[in-house]
């Protein structure tokens, strides 16, 4: 226990209550100093580490907004379409909640979005991040888990059958598939009883572990504190600034140095925002799709579905994956393995695991139909995020002292990402599955060649102290 | 760590609760799992539906909801069946033998995947992800379709195509060929979709 304080009498009001306070509850003033007042992030922050406090804010607008609109909402297939169209027309103020939940959605994605290429860019992900990362990675999941369950909600003809289509993924698994499926809707088609479980998983469930997820990355980010655009560990750096002699000397106060550059972007953030909810809510069909504002119909899907925007890297990778996209695979693992066997130095027990174990790879992908690899390739697309911190072999982290050909590379991977993005969204058509399946083995091969492409090249000299001028 | 040596009893205990809890803790989890299955009254609703294809006109196609997915009803021309056998170099599966438990029950599988010739009695779910495909039975050269069409169906979510059969093109998300249910004639225009006769 903390040493009970002892104040002058001649304190003011003001002094006395916090000494009250902090005599009674001082967990809450340590939690204070170690997260904001004393926690030295570098000085050299620039505006990509933004997102993380943006990401923050559209969690608390989510979950404000939503409080709100499950005050009005109904979770029943009969009355749920009705009621989002209740909350549209007739609840005083009700659009404006609802157009900021559903923008809120978007957001999140594109805040999210742009803080793992922050990641990606700086090497944040690297030793001894790799948790951070992983927890981000994980917040990531959820947050797909999330908007996913939240978009059948309103039981529009989207709604449903983007449902159908996700849920039906699950029966693509060999041997469990179908009854896993049965478990996850909870009868024979997407109906009142999958409606329900989606409300409780979107409403409680998903948004527990997300905050708790959050909690456990914020934790361990302020545990090994942050890393900068420089890649420079501060903490190895000279110690003692104007705060503190023990402090890293390159570090600044998170608040009031970082709280109020937070502000300023919130401020920006919020400008856009906004123009989007007053302005454009539906975003030109990408943030909420036309076909959502027909009623679910079980026996007609409407002519042309998509999933939003912020699926559709991985729903063109879904697409990508056909019979004959299988022998191109099946290609690649055979390449791996030669490749293994003949040119790489391990033993030779090892080597015989490698060509046994791409033997069986190749025999599976025979065997099983090309959807359910479509699905492990678009789950693989998400799970390989994870692997990130042990993909990356490049002596340096950050970018800035990478060998300039690998901006090119990364400016490749965006683009792809881009354009997968683009395609996911199209109507399927030769040429378009054609791109997705160049698109897919390229994604793929910008992580699985990581440990090569990345330790190639030469490195510029990384400083020994963050880079900054004052301004 | 303190030098105390362990109490190898105390531990054997220790473990032994912890696994006996462990197990009271799966045996909570089941009925709640166990909430997740289809309901009684979910299982309940898979009655057979009967219809009445009278007023069904060649080229024309009735949809019945059965166990919560569309049935299709289609009375095919001519035409249509007389282009089905050319097709077959182009499916996946022309003569339905890929899993026919579950997708062609005996009686449909034919070159024309029904009982009557041009009644075709087909789930329009895709088997791939779904959804159900568009009818898209003009022939000729249009979007998302190859320029030899000779009418059929497409999924509009991942471009599956079926011919007028409901069966499926070679190289193309859906393994299988449409779904037949089980099926049976009570009289020359009344169908019974969700049972058979079985021998």
């Amino acid at each position: 226990m903390a040493e009970f304080k002892e104040i002058s009498p001649n304190a003011s009001a003001g002094a006395k209550l916090t000494n009250w306070f902090e005599n009674r509850f001082p967990t809450a003033f340590d939690a204070y100093r170690v997260h904001m007042s004393e926690y030295y992030a570098p000085k050299n922050f620039n505006f990509w580490y933004i997102f993380g406090s943006l990401a923050l804010l559209v969690l608390v607008i989510q979950i404000v907004t939503g409080i709100f609109l499950v005050m009005h909402y109904k979770p029943d297939a009969a009355k749920a379409f009705e009621s989002v169209e209740y909350i549209m027309r007739d609840v005083p103020w009700g659009w404006l909640i609802r157009y900021m939940h559903s923008t809120g959605a978007s957001a999140f994605f594109v805040v999210v979005y742009l803080h793992m290429f922050r990641g990606l860019l700086y090497g944040s992900y690297r030793k001894p991040r790799e948790l951070v990362w992983i927890f981000g990675c994980a917040i990531f999941l959820a947050l797909m888990a999330e908007a996913f369950m939240g978009y059948l909600l309103p039981w529009g003809q989207m709604s449903y059958w983007g449902a159908q289509v996700i849920v039906n993924l699950f029966a693509a698994i060999p041997l469990v598939g179908p009854d896993l499926a049965l478990l996850i809707r909870g009868d024979y088609v997407v109906s009142d009883a999958t409606l329900n479980r989606f409300f409780s998983f979107h409403v409680i469930a998903v948004p527990l572990v997300l905050l708790g997820l959050v909690v456990a990355h914020l934790l361990a980010l302020h545990d090994v504190g942050s890393n900068n655009p420089d890649g420079v560990e501060i903490k190895k750096g000279p110690k003692g600034n104007r705060w503190s002699p023990n402090a890293p000397a390159d570090g600044i106060p998170f608040h009031p140095y970082y709280s109020v550059h937070d502000i300023f972007g919130v401020c920006v953030f919020l400008m856009v925002f906004s123009a989007v909810v007053f302005f454009a809510p539906e975003a030109g069909g990408y943030f909420l799709e036309y076909n959502n504002f027909i009623p679910a119909d079980p026996m007609v899907t409407p002519a042309h579905i998509a999933p939003v925007w912020y699926f559709t890297p991985f729903y063109s990778m879904l697409r990508a994956i056909t019979a004959e996209m299988m022998y191109a695979l099946v290609a690649c693992v055979v390449l791996a393995a030669a490749f293994g066997v003949f040119k790489a130095r391990m033993p030779v027990l090892f080597k015989g695991i490698v060509a046994v174990a791409a033997a069986v790879v190749v025999a599976l992908m025979l065997a099983i139909d090309a959807k359910f690899w479509g699905v492990v390739v678009m789950g693989g697309a998400v799970i390989i995020l994870f692997f990130l911190p042990w993909l990356d072999n490049s002596p340096v982290k950050s970018i800035r002292y990478r060998p300039s050909w690998h901006k090119y590379v990364y400016a490749v991977f965006v683009v792809n990402f881009v354009i997968l993005a683009y395609l996911g969204v199209q109507p399927p058509s030769p040429v378009g599955e054609r791109v997705s399946q160049v698109g897919t083995l390229l994604y793929f091969g910008f992580f699985l060649l990581m440990p090569w492409w990345s330790a190639k090249g030469e490195t510029k000299p990384v400083p020994d102290r963050v880079t900054y001028k004052a301004h | 760590m303190s030098d105390t040596p362990i109490d190898s009893s105390k531990r054997t205990w220790l473990i032994a609760t912890g696994c006996a809890g462990a197990v009271g803790g799966v045996a909570t989890a089941v009925p709640f799992v166990s909430t997740f299955q289809p309901s009684e009254k979910a299982k309940a609703a898979g009655a057979a539906v009967e219809v009445d294809i009278s007023q069904l006109k060649p080229g024309e196609r009735a949809i019945v909801e059965w166990r919560g997915k569309p049935v299709w009803i289609i009375k095919r021309t001519p035409e249509q069946l007389a282009d089905l056998p050319a097709l077959d170099a182009q499916l996946a599966d022309p003569k339905s033998e890929r899993k026919p438990d579950e997708f062609t029950p005996a009686y449909a599988r034919n070159g024309h995947r029904s009982i009557k010739p041009e009644v075709l009695v087909a789930v329009g779910i895709c088997p791939h992800l779904g959804c159900s495909p568009s009818e898209k039975y003009t022939p000729g050269p249009q979007p998302s379709l190859p320029d030899d069409w000779k009418g059929g169906f497409l999924c509009p979510c991942h471009g599956s195509t079926f011919d007028m059969a409901g069966r499926v093109f070679k190289n193309k998300p859906s393994p299988d060929n449409l779904e037949i249910p089980p099926h049976m004639y009570l009289s020359d225009t009344r169908l019974l979709i969700g049972e058979d006769k079985k021998a």
